[in-house]
């Protein structure tokens, strides 16, 4: 029966994506993601191409007030402190607009990253123009990028691991594995993955 | 005499483990735990808890919203659910306010809100933190943003992405209905 049911549910979705246009923006694995210049919390622009050195990015569409984004901020430190020096620092932008959204404002993006001592930048998509580029939905949103003669390519897009709300618990950390396998020239097993989230107040 | 023994003992089996599979398919999982505070109560699932939600074969017409107390577009639309439920409650409808809230804010934030909101439409709590293992299973084109809504009857079933205005959440029953 139980079969039946999965067979039937599945089918069911087919029909209804079949017919419905899904969203035609934003980045798929293998996609050149776009650069950008945007602020940081210290003011200054920060742009992709800065990193000379880096050999990708974990770009981290993140926020202040979603309890997911807030719940994974030691996991983010975490990342940065493992792969800066591996050559995958960690770019932070928080895709919210403040009047949708006190909470994040430029001015409490900053109170924020010197409260929890954000190693890597945390910059301000003024504006909202940056995440539909991307594509990013909701925070957090991860988009890890290989740095090519091409461009700075899509090779993971979704969640930092499979378990938002214990660290402890965590059995499959998507993030790591993909840089992982990047770094030994390996093809990425899990691309793409889904996780809840806030939705982007733009 | 032995042969023929066996093969009604058999036949009976098999007949006790359809009846079986009957009953599974319309009951909803035992819940994780239920919540109770102040007269109200709120029961937590895995999702194979919400997955017998999504999927009755009743002729009921469905409305699920995943929401959190958090989530400022989610209580925004909340009214506008809690209206068309009591609107449409007595037909054979049936809303189920799905909560995404964290376990540890159930009993100081959840019950509360269902309180202060005066919530009557069934609000439920998913716990499982696996996301990317069930948010296909809901719908194959939800990104895992909130809020969202599962409207189904049988097997007639939309998925949206988005917040509704009272307007917009009950065109989309009214689809349904008519």
């Amino acid at each position: 029966m139980k079969k039946f049911k999965i067979a039937f549910f599945v089918l069911t979705i087919g029909v209804i994506t079949a017919f419905t246009t899904l969203n035609p923006s934003g980045y798929e694995i293998g996609s050149i993601a776009t650069d950008f210049s945007l602020k940081n919390v210290d003011n200054k622009k920060v742009s992709l191409k800065d990193f000379e050195d880096a050999k990708g990015f974990i770009v981290i569409f993140t926020c202040n007030h979603c309890p997911y984004a807030v719940a994974y901020e030691d996991r983010i430190i975490e990342l940065d402190k493992k792969y800066k020096k591996l050559g995958y620092p960690v770019i932070a932008i928080n895709p919210n607009n403040p009047e949708k959204q006190k909470d994040d404002s430029f001015d409490k993006m900053k109170v924020r990253a010197k409260e929890k001592g954000f190693t890597f930048p945390y910059l301000f998509d003024d504006g909202q123009k940056i995440y539909p580029q991307y594509g990013a939905t909701k925070t957090p949103h991860v988009y890890i990028l290989q740095k090519t003669e091409k461009g700075n390519v899509v090779q993971y897009i979704g969640a930092i691991d499979d378990n938002h709300s214990d660290a402890s618990a965590v059995k499959q950390k998507y993030v790591e594995e993909a840089i992982d396998a990047l770094l030994k020239n390996q093809e990425v097993r899990i691309k793409t993955t889904k996780a809840i989230g806030c939705s982007i107040k733009a | 005499m032995k042969r023929y023994k066996t093969i009604i003992l058999l036949i009976l089996f098999q007949f006790v483990c359809i009846l079986n599979g009957f009953s599974q398919e319309k009951s909803i999982p035992k819940s994780l735990k239920v919540y109770e505070k102040d007269g109200i109560k709120a029961k937590s699932f895995t999702f194979e808890g919400i997955e017998s939600y999504l999927n009755q074969k009743n002729d009921t017409l469905y409305v699920i919203n995943f929401w959190a107390t958090w989530c400022v577009p989610c209580v925004k639309e909340l009214p506008h659910f809690e209206k068309l439920n009591q609107k449409y409650k007595n037909g054979k409808f049936k809303m189920i306010l799905v909560s995404l809230d964290f376990p540890k804010m159930i009993e100081s934030r959840v019950i509360p809100f269902i309180k202060q909101k005066k919530l009557k439409a069934e609000v439920i709590v998913l716990n499982d933190p696996d996301a990317n293992s069930w948010i296909e299973k809901v719908a194959k084109e939800w990104s895992g943003a909130i809020p969202a809504t599962v409207i189904y009857r049988n097997d007639t079933r939309k998925f949206y992405e988005q917040s509704f205005t009272e307007q917009e959440l009950e065109t989309e029953i009214q689809s349904f209905i008519n």
